[in-house]
């Protein structure tokens, strides 16, 4: 079979089992199974994060250069749309849909804000990207965290959009829409960092200097990589605007950019499947941390006895929701104290590492498409270079 | 004229308080070019010791010079005991990590001392009790300085004098600038740098705390959450200075200051809306990044192949 059929074939199979995974994702769902809300909501806000931390991957995992600014343009994406679906898009999907009908007409306007969305955060990225690539390291996070603020604040005196009371926004997104994008965005981001581009970005990373001495033109890489990144931010915002039906400036703070961050590093800098396990762990951890507690209680019930546990215990087992922000912060940092290059490292999860524990080869590796990443090579540490070089 | 003067005075009691948050971040940042984002929640922790030396000790009662005294020393000695508990269990082991894991592990200190206060003592904002008579005092016609203010700038003067002796003319002080010149040969010289270290934390995480407490008695109101935008100003003053430059922070401290209360002040006139206070910080920084790289102040360091 020719290589393109072979994947719109995959695509094909991909979008129909997105479909049918959608059934499950209400209350009622399909056959009488369904996802309670709460967590269909959860499974939804983590292909949202998958997309924001596999974007920030590119520019600051792969790229090396480290941005606190991509709850910016998430929210210059987020915004930017909103505009869009609340004060044109009733008018134009009337209009199509006497064209089309009116489910397609409400698909293609959806897609219009999602490109609207990803344009206008891709511009604000080339804008922000120009002046600030300059700089490096420590410099280079302050001013992306400094524009993303100034971005945030812009927005909050636009009383057309809500300002400081918030816009509403109409629920076109749902988990198809999120998934669908997310595994776009994977795709995307994995067929730059395997294509000349990648080679360069990662070169870029390894030694800046060395990279312009071979000829490659670093500015345009990194900016490139860094606008791309921004225009995959404001795709997630986007979704996640027409998701959560509401937007407030404050969920866009830094805190958000830090948030982002955090799924990459824990995830393992560099490795795109590391993203995803970050920006699923992240999600997902505070969450399980709030029922910690009574879980925990019902289990000591089981095994001494329900009534026979101690006042003292009970309550702190009950405090335990409260201090679930807290453990989450304990374990983020034990987690860099005991293994800071993530979870993964650079390395790539894939289905060779099974292969490869079944066939207990001597020396050779597994011939996996991705069972070898490209950074395998290069030290984990490429980061802290820059402070070699200062302390020189 | 008179509501400048007045603009002056406030932009400037606002500045030494950025500036004294400051000099902390550019200390750290000096010596270990490490970003310590968790400083601006020393600054919160120094706030609340006071509050609860204030109340345990029975100076909330009404105001004393002596009770003050109390209150702020003591507060600075704990923010010092803290930032050197952060240093040793937190930064130490990690040091000779990538930067982006001391980074992580920065924010993910900084989280946990939010949160940790949160969760104890909840997010309503506090009342601080007044440790000082207030009263104004008129000059220039109708500006006019209050009690707190005169203590914000005499406090801050003093200790940024002390520190500036510190530096320059004890032997402690000496170490700090050779271990921030060059980590591994101030080891080879013999330096105890593990104790400089922790004496830096130390240093810089009093002045936060002596900001906090004298914050409060500009702003009598304190709250769990109220470190990360002030301690995010101040870091952008020291980065404003030039980071790892102790003038540098002052000045960036001062400036942030008054930018910010001549947004406030005069920004309608010409169409800047009031709540852009927060956003004139960082556009400032961004202008002075781009061309001047290293701040105000900072030295250029030529990369080398």
């Amino acid at each position: 079979m020719p290589t393109l059929v072979k994947r719109l074939l995959a695509a094909l199979v991909i979008v129909l089992l997105l479909i049918v995974m959608n059934q499950f994702m209400s209350k009622e769902g399909l056959f009488g199974i369904g996802v309670p809300s709460y967590f269909a909501r959860l499974i939804v806000l983590a292909g949202i994060n998958i997309i924001l931390a596999v974007s920030l991957n590119l520019i600051t995992g792969v790229t090396g250069q480290f941005s606190i600014g991509h709850a910016g343009f998430m929210a210059v994406g987020a915004y930017s749309s909103a505009y869009l679906t609340v004060y044109y898009a009733g008018g134009w999907e009337h209009s199509l849909a006497t064209l089309v009908g009116a489910s397609f007409a409400h698909v293609l306007i959806f897609l219009l804000a999602i490109l609207v969305g990803s344009i206008v955060a891709a511009l604000a990225g080339l804008i922000v990207g120009i002046p600030s690539l300059r700089l490096r390291g420590d410099y280079l996070a302050i001013v992306t965290l400094g524009f993303a603020e100034i971005i945030r604040i812009v927005i909050l005196n636009i009383d057309k959009v809500g300002g400081a009371t918030g816009f509403t926004v109409p629920g076109y997104a749902n988990f198809l829409w999120v998934y669908a994008f997310a595994i776009i965005t994977i795709v995307v981001v994995y067929n730059i960092v395997h294509s000349d581009i990648g080679r360069a970005l990662v070169s870029i990373r390894e030694d800046e200097l060395a990279a312009e001495a071979m000829g490659i033109n670093t500015t345009r890489y990194k900016v490139l990589a860094f606008v791309i990144s921004s225009a995959l931010a404001g795709m997630a915002g986007v979704l996640a605007a027409h998701y959560l039906s509401f937007l407030s400036t404050n969920d866009f703070q830094f805190i958000r950019s830090f948030e982002i961050i955090i799924m990459i590093v824990l995830g393992g800098m560099g490795s795109l499947t590391g993203a995803v396990l970050g920006a699923i762990i992240i999600t997902f951890l505070p969450e399980l941390l709030r029922t910690l507690g009574p879980k925990l209680e019902s289990l000591l019930g089981l095994i001494i006895g329900a009534n026979n546990i101690p006042a003292s215990v009970h309550n702190f087992l009950n405090q335990l929701a409260n201090y679930r922000l807290v453990i989450f912060a304990a374990l983020l940092i034990l987690i860099m104290l005991t293994r800071p290059q993530g979870i993964l490292g650079t390395r790539e999860f894939s289905l060779s590492w099974l292969k490869r524990a079944q066939r207990r080869p001597e020396g050779d590796k597994p011939v996996g498409e991705s069972g070898v990443s490209i950074a395998e090579q290069g030290p984990p540490s490429a980061i802290d270079r820059t402070k070699e070089m200062e302390n020189r | 004229m008179d509501t400048f003067v007045q603009q002056l005075i406030n932009g400037l009691t606002i500045g030494a308080i950025y500036a004294l948050i400051a000099l902390g971040y550019t200390m750290v940042y000096g010596i270990l070019r490490l970003i310590n984002f968790a400083h601006g929640d020393i600054y919160m922790v120094g706030a609340f010791v006071g509050y609860f030396l204030a109340f345990q000790l029975g100076f909330a009662a009404g105001p004393s010079l002596l009770g003050l005294t109390v209150v702020l020393i003591g507060s600075m000695i704990a923010a010092a005991l803290v930032g050197m508990a952060i240093e040793r269990f937190a930064y130490r082991p990690i040091r000779k990590y990538p930067r982006m894991t001391t980074l992580i592990t920065a924010i993910g200190v900084s989280l946990l001392i939010e949160n940790l206060f949160v969760a104890k003592l909840g997010a309503a904002p506090r009342a601080f009790p007044q440790l000082l008579r207030e009263q104004s005092y008129t000059l220039f016609g109708n500006a006019a300085i209050s009690k707190s203010q005169i203590l914000i700038f005499a406090v801050s003067v003093l200790l940024m004098v002390l520190l500036q002796w510190v530096i320059f003319k004890t032997k402690v002080g000496t170490a700090m600038r050779a271990v921030s010149f060059n980590l591994n040969s101030a080891k080879l010289m013999g330096i105890n740098t593990d104790f400089i270290i922790s004496f830096t934390f130390a240093l810089g995480s009093a002045l936060a705390a002596a900001a906090g407490v004298l914050t409060a008695q500009y702003n009598p109101q304190i709250d769990p959450l109220m470190g990360i935008i002030t301690g995010l100003k101040a870091f952008v003053a020291a980065v404003l200075g030039g980071i790892g430059n102790i003038p540098g922070a002052v000045l960036g401290g001062l400036l942030i200051g008054l930018a910010e209360t001549f947004v406030v002040g005069y920004g309608q006139n010409v169409g800047v809306p009031t709540t852009f206070r927060d956003a004139v910080a960082f556009a400032i920084l961004i202008l002075v990044l781009l061309f001047r790289p290293t701040g105000l102040l900072g030295s250029t360091v030529q990369e080398k192949v």
